[in-house]
């Protein structure tokens, strides 16, 4: 084979490496964006998010996902969101997804949130029968600080909303509920609820993908 | 240490020394006698560095070895790992022994001659049939104490599977379900109306029975303090038994890689008197009760059929409010333990 051959084999080579090395890199190592709610003065420091059936749009279309909402009002595709220490979180969700029966009904219970209850548009409870009604949608949890907050279900045949960001407009619950937040630190939280579609035992895809239905808790002092 | 007059003796043929001819066989009767000395010196280095060495480990650092004395497996491990460790410290003295030693006397001088090879050098039956009897007596130990220590009463592999062997004497042994899923673990105590809870408490000097399971792929239990491990397999019921013999707190990890956050799969858990353990335990079922009544019955496993999980894909085609798709609906009629007198004890 000629000399400039050879080289030319060779450069391309190396280009795929450096190419498939460069790909891997930007993607094992990106992380969704962080909403930064350390900012915001005074207490409590309110976090905000939604929850809706399919994303709506990319190659994940179909994947049921948890949005964020940034204290200038934007949605954001992530679940990464960054409080302060030692100060009191409050969240809400909006809920726009269907309900069913919990595979575990221990997590049908409200803990680890002050006072360990929750409120549903509106209503306090502490424990939602998953066997009855709309049953529950997903979970906020942070096993990390025992924090489990089900998310009651919307009527699947009602017109739900099917791309995010979901508006107002949509059925939806409102769910709300505080807790403190510990010190710094980094702590995972996801939704408990198998709610993959498409995916064996409901268990893949966006269950176990930061910035769909896993998220971290950033906490600076 | 002997002097070069004894490293020059055997200089001509240095490997035929070094191989340490203990039989006296063929040779000038200088060199074997130096060999043969040579080699009880190293026999004696040995018996007396390790009559001094595997009691100084037994009693020094033994105490301290994992996983401790927190229960009767965490102490049979331990008492395992200790004799697993005499029983090779002076196999381990035996070839250091034999270095050092070649290192100082056989070492090849200055100027000297190249080591080489020769009939020597390749056999010496005594020497190999001695080797071979040692090691073969310390193999059929090793394998014999292991295999009793696996299926004895409390043993690692008696007491723990679908279907043990082996099962605790006493009656008053308190089953605990242990319940993997992804990602956490949660506890029923069917004793104390089979309510579900994160937190791990036990009473000390009680045999306890963790009946392991999944709910959806494989985890595995492992109390490291405690000595228990314990694979949980959706559909099936992992026995693993010990009885906690000290207060204190533990650590719970999942040991199988089951998934994004399988690395923080973890929480502690408590051994307690049995007096704070009845407390607890009939202070939780009480604030569990809510939550309770909405849990399935009790049973040894729950296949993991709600919401899609029962193999297939999510969504199914079961109408998810069938009851086929409520966790645990449809079990084996299995009766409720009820051996366990902790809660009797009142």
């Amino acid at each position: 084979m000629p000399r400039v051959g050879r080289l030319a084999i060779t450069l391309a080579l190396l280009a795929a490496v450096a190419g498939g090395l460069a790909f891997a890199g930007v993607n094992l190592t990106s992380q969704p964006t962080t909403v930064d709610y350390t900012s915001l003065p005074g207490q409590p420091v309110n976090v905000t998010m939604q929850t809706v059936g399919s994303y709506g749009s990319g190659i994940h279309a179909t994947w049921v996902s948890y949005m964020t909402r940034t204290s200038g009002g934007q949605w954001l595709h992530t679940t990464v969101w960054q409080v302060p220490a030692h100060r009191r979180i409050d969240v809400t969700i909006y809920q726009y997804d269907s309900g069913s029966p919990l595979r575990n009904q221990q997590i049908g219970m409200v803990q680890g949130t002050i006072g360990d209850v929750a409120t549903l548009n509106g209503k306090t409870f502490r424990v939602i029968n998953t066997n009855a009604g709309n049953g529950v949608g997903h979970t906020f949890s942070m096993p990390s600080l025992g924090i489990n907050v089900p998310l009651y279900g919307n009527n699947s045949n009602a017109n739900l909303c099917g791309a995010a960001p979901c508006s107002t407009a949509s059925p939806h619950n409102i769910i709300k509920f505080s807790f403190m937040s510990p010190g710094p630190g980094t702590y995972p939280w996801q939704c408990f609820v198998p709610c993959a579609l498409g995916f064996l035992y409901g268990n893949g895809g966006p269950m176990q993908t930061v910035g769909w239905m896993d998220g971290f808790m950033k906490v600076v002092a | 240490m002997p002097g070069d007059a004894e490293r020059g003796e055997g200089s001509n043929d240095p490997v035929a020394v070094g191989a340490g001819d203990l039989s006296g066989a063929g040779g000038r009767s200088g060199r074997v006698t130096n060999e043969v000395r040579h080699g009880w010196r190293m026999i004696g280095l040995w018996v007396v560095l390790s009559a001094i060495a595997d009691p100084l480990f037994y009693y020094l650092a033994g105490p301290h070895i994992p996983p401790g004395t927190m229960s009767n497996t965490a102490n049979g491990a331990q008492f395992d790992f200790n004799i697993l460790f005499i029983a090779a410290l002076p196999v381990m003295l035996a070839v250091w022994i034999y270095m050092a030693y070649a290192i100082i006397n056989w070492r090849a001088s200055r100027g000297g001659p190249e080591p080489v090879g020769g009939p020597k050098a390749r056999s010496n039956l005594p020497v190999q049939m001695t080797w071979i009897a040692f090691t073969t007596a310390l193999v059929l130990f090793l394998f014999g104490f292991g295999t009793y220590e696996l299926v004895q009463p409390e043993g690692a592999g008696g007491g723990q599977g679908p279907a043990p062997v082996w099962t605790p004497a006493s009656h008053d042994v308190l089953p605990i379900q242990v319940i993997g899923q992804q990602w956490k673990w949660t506890y029923r105590y069917p004793t104390f109306g089979g309510f579900e809870t994160t937190d791990l408490v036990v009473p000390d000097h009680t045999a306890i029975a963790f009946h392991v399971t999944s709910l959806d792929v494989i985890h595995d239990f492992w109390v490291y303090q405690l000595g228990v491990k314990a694979d949980a397999n959706p559909g099936q019921d992992n026995v693993a038994y010990t009885t906690p013999d000290q207060l204190g707190s533990f650590i719970v990890r999942c040991d199988e890689l089951c998934g994004l956050w399988h690395g923080a799969m973890y929480n502690s858990g408590e051994v307690v008197t049995p007096a704070q353990f009845q407390s607890w335990a009939e202070a939780t079922e009480r604030q569990l009760a809510a939550n309770t009544k909405f849990l399935p019955p009790f049973a040894w496993t729950y296949t993991p059929d709600a919401n899609g999980a029962d193999g297939g894909y999510y969504p199914d085609n079961v109408d998810p409010y069938s009851p086929v798709e409520t966790y645990g609906a449809s079990q084996p009629g299995e009766p409720l333990p009820a051996t366990s007198t902790t809660k009797d004890k009142k």
